[in-house]
């Protein structure tokens, strides 16, 4: 057999064998078709791509799916700018939807000026390893430990640490997803409408001085805050005022006003950041309490 | 091969053992020849509920009542749970009192003022005869008696006596290793109370069904081998076997298979292979406690460490509180210098205000300058290999905390066996980079069981 034959051999058999196969793919791809809404693709280039989960979908692409099958609608994307939104309504024919704007708060306010340490904690810097270690060193059980697995966590960097160890939420930017609330050890935050602007910066279960002893900013339950809220409003549950948000429309800024140690606060819907009451104890200190 | 019997030759044959493992040292000097003595009471107990593994007890007293030493304060939640009884005559002052615990959120405990002018004396109690006990009675006698192990995991005694439905046990492994550093109380125990300890296995025996029973003890404690020996009866089916003195001999999966060469299957316990493990101190408690009818109201603790001026073994009564503690033994220290338990698996606390609880073995005090109380850097994983090594259960440790460091800790779980982890802290003592492994395994476990439990 001379070259040019073998090469004319492997070379027709290449080309039947590939035919053959292209004609399997083809067949198959008539076959196997499965239809896909194009407009997934386009809904999904307008999402964020950031798959944070706020809009309660594990994605982008599965909110966009839910889009187009009416499971969710446009507004729940708390990331996107309202504009976007209301452009893939339009491109959708959908309703936007109104979502009311959620934020993570955080329901301590015992940064290293106000909260006493009991023992000092140094090894790994995160508030996940410190909790592991007794609880942290801090008085209160309950309270933050100010190592910012939080900010850390924080896809969006919505969340810093302000000068006494204690993380604070951008709620301009806050996009809800709720990464903060899965990482922190102490369960401290939690996402609330922003319309619920009545809120207890404390999660400690103590009484009167022993809960003073641990932090300058405690829920004490002294009860003024119950009795000078509308009835049903506010009540002491194991000595910490829980809000019963389901008659939040009651909520006004007389709650806080007599609260003596500034435990319960009022967020500004607006401009971020909150109040607390006139008759809170003035805190001056600027430098963190010693340990013991 | 048969053993050398005779105690000089024992260093001609290898004793038995598991593989890797540790030798940190023992400072077991300290306190290895004291007798277990009592302390005086403190005028005010703290009785935390969950003091156990399980459901926390329910409170059965009010305040104000006054209860005598042994009598029944709160009854078991559950059946993963235990009762508790009264360490001291007294009044009681609280119940459901928030206090500090070891692992840091507050619980609820019981708080008893001790009756200064009381003498003291178990009251509450109601001879049996165990010889006929069926073994039914004999497992609600251990609970009702509020035993849990004492070797330090504080689980239900009651419950490892009832193996799964389709199981049975064969062979008891008594725990008498004792491996972590300073603790002396298991081996003070072996000597002082060998009748009560044989009387407590002869006893669990009878209710397992298990034919044999074997002690390990580490060859370090040679004298209470001896000793254990003498006093064991011909064909009770028990024997006492020294095993090599290695940290963690006593980890009961260790154990088994240094002395029956047996691995328990992963994520599997003892019960599955057909053995049931208890403690030397648990089963001298129950030979003690259940023919007499009483609760469990006190335990041999070891107070040792640098910080200690008498060091010792002490007889205390369950809920006394630390500090209290600390002061009777001329310990002059702050929360950070103290360990309770081993300084192996033990735990820091944070505060002196927490009680002494059924599953505190020790107490270790270190002074304020003492070099392995400072806070050391850490390098990156140099993979040398050392805590591949160390790992008793054959785990990748360097690979784990590669892992941990990314975040990725449901891979850590899925394919490096993460749950497999004891947290026996082998890897972290070996690690020449300071890298804190175990406390990385300890937050990727918590974050995997939240996890599971958002779903």
């Amino acid at each position: 057999m001379t070259e040019v034959t073998s090469i004319a051999i492997s070379v027709g058999f290449m080309a039947v064998l590939g035919l053959l196969l292209a004609t399997i793919l083809v067949i198959a791809n008539k076959r196997l078709f499965v239809y896909e809404d194009p407009r997934i693709d386009e809904v999904e280039e307008m999402l964020p791509s950031a798959n944070c989960g706020a809009c309660g979908s594990p994605g982008c692409r599965p909110f966009a799916e839910g889009l187009i099958n009416g499971s969710y609608q446009p507004a729940q994307c708390t990331v996107n700018t309202k504009e976007i939104n209301k452009f893939i309504a339009d491109y959708l024919g959908v309703d936007l939807g109104n979502q009311v704007r959620r934020v993570a708060r955080l329901a301590c306010a015992g940064g290293s000026h106000v909260a006493y340490i009991r023992a000092s904690y140094d090894g790994l810097s995160s508030c996940r390893a410190a909790a592991l270690v007794s609880g942290g060193g801090k008085g209160c059980a309950w309270g933050c430990l100010g190592m910012g697995d939080c900010a850390e966590a924080c896809d969006f960097d919505v969340i810093t640490m302000n000068k006494h160890g204690l993380p604070v939420v951008a709620e301009a930017d806050c996009t809800a997803c709720g990464d903060c609330v899965d990482i922190c050890p102490k369960d401290l935050f939690s996402i609330y409408p922003v319309d619920q602007q009545l809120f207890v910066a404390c999660k400690n279960l103590e009484k009167g001085d022993e809960a003073e002893a641990q932090c300058d900013v405690i829920c004490t339950a002294c009860e003024r805050c119950v009795v000078d809220s509308p009835e049903g409003l506010i009540e002491i549950r194991d000595n910490l005022a829980v809000i019963d948000y389901s008659k939040n429309s009651l909520a006004s800024k007389i709650a806080i006003e007599r609260c003596p140690t500034g435990a319960i606060i009022w967020f500004d819907q607006k401009g971020g950041g909150y109040h607390v009451g006139k008759d809170a104890r003035k805190i001056i200190r600027k430098e963190a309490l010693p340990v013991g | 091969m048969k053993r050398l019997q005779m105690g000089f030759l024992n260093f001609l044959t290898k004793r038995k053992t598991f593989p890797h493992g540790i030798h940190p040292l023992e400072h077991k000097e300290l306190t290895a020849q004291l007798k277990i003595r009592r302390l005086p009471f403190a005028h005010r107990m703290i009785i935390p509920l969950s003091q156990h593994r399980g459901a926390p007890s329910l409170p059965i007293v009010k305040v104000g009542q006054e209860v005598v030493r042994g009598e029944p304060i709160a009854e078991a939640g559950g059946f993963v749970s235990v009762p508790m009884h009264s360490p001291v005559t007294g009044v009681v002052r609280a119940v459901n009192e928030l206090v500090a615990t070891p692992e840091g959120p507050k619980a609820r405990a019981i708080i008893i003022e001790t009756y200064a002018g009381s003498r003291q004396e178990v009251l509450f109690e109601g001879y049996r005869d165990i010889d006929t006990m069926s073994p039914q009675e004999l497992v609600q006698a251990v609970q009702d008696a509020g035993m849990v192990g004492l070797g330090g995991a504080a689980f239900p005694s009651h419950v490892k006596l009832l193996p799964p439905e389709g199981k049975k046990i064969d062979t008891l492994v008594v725990n008498g290793c004792e491996c972590e550093p300073y603790l002396t109380c298991d081996h003070r125990i072996m000597l002082e109370q060998t009748e009560k300890l044989i009387r407590g296995i002869r006893m669990v025996m009878k209710a397992t069904g298990a034919q044999r029973a074997i002690i390990g003890v580490e060859d370090n404690k040679l004298d209470a081998v001896t000793q254990i020996r003498e006093k064991l009866p011909a064909d009770s089916g028990i024997s006492c076997e020294a095993v090599e003195t290695k940290y963690p001999q006593g980890a009961e999966k260790m154990l088994i298979t240094s002395l029956l060469g047996k691995e328990v299957p992963s994520g599997g316990i003892p019960a599955d292979i057909g053995v049931a493990v208890y403690n030397v101190g648990t089963l001298a408690q129950l030979g003690e406690l259940i023919p007499k009818g009483r609760g469990l109201i006190e335990r041999v603790v070891t107070l040792s460490g640098p910080g200690v001026e008498k060091p010792g073994n002490y007889l205390v009564p369950i809920g006394t509180p630390l500090r209290f503690l600390l002061e009777q033994v001329g310990a002059k220290c702050d929360a950070g210098e103290v360990i309770l338990g081993g300084p192996m698996m033990g735990m820091a606390v944070a505060s002196l205000d927490v009680a002494i609880t059924k599953g505190v073995s020790g107490v270790v005090v270190y002074k304020p300058q003492e070099e392995d109380l400072k806070p050391r850097t850490v390098f990156p994983c140099i993979k040398c290999g050392e805590c591949l090594s160390a790992c008793p259960v054959r785990l990748n440790p360097a690979m784990l905390g590669q892992l941990a460091g990314v975040r990725e800790y449901e891979l850590m779980e899925t394919d490096y066996h993460l749950n497999d982890c004891f947290e026996c802290g082998c890897c972290s003592y070996v690690c020449p980079s300071n890298i804190p492994l175990t406390q990385y395994f300890r937050i990727a476990k918590a974050i995997n069981r939240e996890a599971k439990i958002i779903g």
